[in-house]
């Protein structure tokens, strides 16, 4: 299964539609949390919104998750250990009010904690490319907070 | 410590910052908590903690964001916390703005998606905050936020 979100706050068509698109020639089970997102799928099933117990449910299930560069969403892929591709929205398309998350995405790929696609082509070829069993250009793994950053905040609310 | 628990106020915008200050719970463990957000549907997930939402408002618009200043800063003198700790974005700042004038300590955690320089309320937030954080080494600067490591 593959579970795409865009998170809830901006509609991100260009990625919803990309991958609905390919849903076919992809030929595997794929569900999206398209928010604002005025695109409606035809391949795909889709909801709006999902609370956070059914969206923890799909992403649990998921085998790779696609989803904008949103920090929520990639953090939660490193919690949970699934690969995931992002696309960084453009604010000169209007799907942002800046470039921040290209920044986001370059530094985490660079970190080998995400697959980054910049635009729709590079998606789609990369999604292919892994449902055809390729592996991913990330490292998959489970991430915990540094236990020196935790450890500075308790000293500090000890004081 | 006291004997009565340090009450600490937890406050994160919806989407990543929110992630970002659940990512933090290790360090609180052991003290009463109060969520703040801007979305309902979190409640779920703070188990018995108290939660609290309120409306989201950025620095894009100045009279929503009046507004929230006052219901901030009227959470702020009936919750009296001894702490206020946030990720972002601007309730985070009211928060912490707020906070510090009424005698809390304070912790701004910038963002993780801020790679290459400061969130705006980010930096913002470095003359209120007590423990100003970055997650990015190459952002902490003497006189600037200091960098201790990042939520993952």
């Amino acid at each position: 299964m593959i579970f795409v979100t865009v998170g809830e706050q901006l509609p991100f068509d260009r990625l919803v539609r990309a991958v609905d698109e390919c849903a076919q020639k992809l030929g595997q089970e794929i569900f999206a949390q398209i928010g604002e997102t005025e695109w409606r799928p035809k391949k795909i099933g889709y909801e709006k919104f999902l609370n956070p117990d059914e969206f923890n449910k799909r992403f649990v299930e998921a085998d790779v998750i696609i989803a904008h560069a949103g920090m929520g969403t990639i953090i939660t892929a490193l919690e949970l250990g699934k690969p995931i591709i992002v696309m960084p929205r453009k604010a000169a398309l209007g799907e942002h009010r800046n470039d921040h998350q290209f920044a986001t995405a370059q530094r985490f790929s660079k970190l080998n904690y995400i697959t980054v696609a910049f635009d729709e082509t590079e998606l789609v070829e990369k999604l292919e490319k892994f449902s055809g069993g390729e592996k991913f250009e990330h490292e998959i793994r489970n991430i915990d907070p540094s236990p020196l950053l935790i450890k500075k905040i308790r000293d500090f609310l000890a004081d | 410590m006291s004997a009565k628990k340090k009450r600490i106020m937890l406050v994160a915008s919806a989407g990543g910052h929110w992630v970002q200050l659940k990512r933090l719970l290790p360090a609180f463990d052991g003290y009463e908590l109060i969520f703040m957000t801007t979305e309902a549907k979190y409640s779920t997930t703070v188990g018995d903690n108290r939660f609290i939402v309120v409306p989201d408002a950025s620095r894009w618009n100045k009279l929503k964001l009046l507004w929230l200043a006052c219901i901030i800063l009227v959470r702020i003198l009936f919750i009296r916390p001894d702490v206020v700790v946030s990720t972002g974005a601007a309730p985070g700042f009211l928060a912490i703005f707020f906070g510090k004038k009424m005698g809390a300590k304070t912790i701004w955690l910038d963002s993780i998606a801020n790679v290459d320089e400061l969130s705006l309320s980010g930096k913002r937030a470095g003359k209120y905050a007590d423990l100003w954080l970055t997650q990015w080494e190459e952002l902490a600067v003497p006189g600037g936020p200091s960098f201790f490591g990042a939520v993952l």
